[in-house]
């Protein structure tokens, strides 16, 4: 297939050659399409250069110790990063199901008028600023974990051996669970937008080839549409992760804040990458403290960067050649 | 692989009875997935509606004539309001929109209409990078190289270049993917007719993407009001009016933090009736855009 529009676009450019207005407009958009490429290659340079101090100093340390000491200049971003992922998994792990299933309900379950209602309320979760899911996370959602679903975790877990120990200590609900909560609910409109994408694009051929073997509504989920879509789905769990993982405001106001040591329990408030950045950057005062958030937000950017690019690389193939169970 | 796909049609050779009771099994675990799927469907909408009911409910309260006009008051003060947050709002939006508007737009017309080879690729990537790049890394780069190195102290223009770096790449995606929809034949119209391409593009092509572009604009715009993270590193806010961009701003998501994140009941109360305004702005220019794009395509 040719594209068309970049075929006359780019003939008629090269018929004109001597007209001033078409090579002055085609250096305009050019110059504007540079300015964002520019503005990310500015942003990773920038980024590195003000890190750079830290890098030296603490080098690959900076990973590894969890002392993170602005005092004595003692900068280890272990428990940040421990933070950032452990409410990252816990999002994910409540969020993916969750969203696949809404995905899976808009598109196969629910009858034509309701699924614009849903789709557009899910939309909308998706509109909401993170500050106001920090609000309600901070006055709504910390209360009923403190005084109910962390109470009832502690009595269902406690007996178990391993188990018991995420959820030892007092349920205080700022802490990586509450985070985790509500990180959730934030990446659950990303997860269930993409899913819909790929759940769409699987043929509808697909479907009726195991409707007309008889099998069960279930059955023709379970054996044409989650094979086929399965690439695509992984993609937008990992879409719903780089925003969970870059996510600041809302966490920032029920983590709990707190450079303490890294602890099994889930119940122990502490800081993530992005909360770390948010709530330290304007106390700052030493050339180096600076330099050690700065490496902060490197790491992110690079994590993020990343896992974008791999979900991107997922949904893209599965939308242009889908590899699943031809049935 | 097929064999394997359907053994509960094809390995049941048993009786009549034994395969009835074997269909219903199934028929039972179909139905009751059913009901799980309709269950994750009703948690994800239940969630949004109880955020903002909870916003409406605490948010009201707040709202009164002083809220929308007065500045303010000092630490744990009653009273007062958030109109400085406001202003600052609107301002910051305004004036990176002047900067994101037409590097977006200009890097959508680049990718649609000249948009082939490597370079095209290397933008397209960098647009859905720059998407998914997390606020707080925006703010932290806008803080080193505008706050730190331009202008030397938090500052509005600050503010609204992280802002503008957040709506670059969400206006792009949306504006080339409209004028996309714009229909070849026009184009070759135009061309045909002996307009320079450059006119083709500003005078017919755009002119025909006009709503859809328009709508990409609010979205992104709607998307960078709410933004409270990358403020907090470049506009620190402001608890007074400020007219100046070379000066801390207040902002609505900034205030809404400070009063969170303050002990004062009143406060508290403030922050719900700064989240209800937020969020009525953000949805009504979502409800509004939907409404006008709905069923028209790009003519």
């Amino acid at each position: 297939m040719v594209q068309q529009g970049e075929v006359v676009g780019a003939e008629a450019l090269r018929r004109r050659q001597r007209d001033i207005g078409d090579p002055a407009f085609a250096g305009a958009v050019w110059i504007t399409a540079a300015g964002a490429v520019l503005t990310l290659a500015l942003l990773i340079a920038l980024l590195l250069h003000d890190a750079w101090p830290a890098i030296r100093r603490y080098g690959f340390g900076f990973f590894v110790h969890s002392t993170w000491d602005p005092v004595f200049e003692q900068f280890g971003a272990a428990s940040f990063i421990y933070g950032t992922i452990v409410t990252s998994l816990i999002a994910l792990i409540l969020a993916a199901p969750i969203g696949i299933a809404a995905a899976l309900f808009i598109v196969e379950y629910a009858p034509r008028w309701l699924r614009e209602p849903v789709a557009f309320s899910i939309e909308m979760l998706a509109a909401i600023p993170s500050i106001v899911y920090g609000l309600w996370g901070l006055f709504v959602l910390v209360p009923v974990m403190r005084n109910g679903v962390e109470p009832a975790l502690q009595a269902v877990l406690g007996p178990i051996p391993v188990l018991n120990r995420l959820v030892a200590g007092p349920p205080i609900g700022l802490d990586l669970l509450t985070g985790g909560v509500i990180l959730a609910i934030m990446i659950l409109p990303t997860v269930m937008a993409v899913s819909r994408e790929v759940i769409l694009a699987v043929p509808d051929l697909q479907r009726e080839g195991m409707f007309a073997l008889g099998a069960t509504k279930w059955e023709m989920i379970r054996y044409a549409v989650l094979p086929y879509a399965r690439a695509g789905m992984i993609g937008a769990a990992m879409l719903g992760l780089a925003r969970a993982l870059g996510e600041t405001m809302a966490v920032t106001l029920v983590v709990g804040n707190s450079t303490t040591q890294i602890r099994a329990s889930l119940f122990t408030p502490g800081y993530t990458i992005a909360s770390a950045i948010a709530n330290q950057f304007t106390e700052a005062d030493k050339a180096i403290y600076f330099s050690a958030l700065m490496n902060l937000a490197l790491v992110l950017l690079l994590v993020a960067l990343l896992i974008n690019l791999l979900a991107r690389l997922l949904v893209f193939r599965f939308v242009r050649s889908p590899a699943g169970v031809r049935v | 692989m097929a064999g394997t796909l359907v053994p509960s049609v094809s390995r049941d050779t048993g009786s009549l009875l034994a395969r009835d009771r074997h269909t219903t099994m199934r028929q039972v675990q179909s139905a009751m997935v059913a009901g799980l799927i309709g269950l994750a469907a009703v948690i994800a909408v239940g969630v949004l509606w109880i955020i903002l009911g909870y916003v409406i409910a605490r948010g009201l309260p707040a709202l009164n004539w002083d809220f929308f006009t007065k500045a303010p008051k000092p630490y744990g003060e009653t009273g007062g309001g958030v109109a400085p947050a406001i202003v600052g709002s609107l301002y910051m939006l305004a004036v990176a929109s002047i900067i994101a508007v037409p590097i977006g737009v200009g890097a959508a017309v680049y990718l649609s209409e000249f948009g082939r080879g490597r370079f095209a690729t290397v933008v397209r990537v960098v647009v859905d990078l720059l998407a998914g790049l997390p606020s707080i890394v925006v703010g932290a780069f806008v803080w080193s190289l505008v706050v730190r190195r331009l202008v030397g102290h938090y500052s509005g223009i600050a503010g609204s270049v992280a802002l503008a770096i957040i709506m670059i790449p969400i206006t792009a995606r949306t504006v080339e993917e409209i004028l996309k929809l714009v229909p070849q034949a026009l184009r070759e119209a135009s061309l045909a007719l002996g307009v320079p391409l450059w006119r083709t593009v500003l005078f017919v092509v755009i002119p025909a993407a006009r709503g859809g572009i328009i709508t990409g604009i609010v979205l992104a715009m709607a998307r960078a009001g709410g933004e409270t993270a990358p403020l907090l590193l470049t506009t620190l806010g402001n608890m007074f009016f400020n007219f100046n961009l070379f000066q801390p701003m207040a902002a609505l998501p900034l205030q809404i933090y400070t009063y969170a994140s303050s002990p004062y009941e009143d406060w508290h109360t403030k922050a719900w009736g700064g989240s209800l305004i937020l969020i009525l702005l953000i949805g009504i220019l979502n409800l509004v855009t939907r409404l006008a794009t709905r069923g028209k395509q790009v003519r």
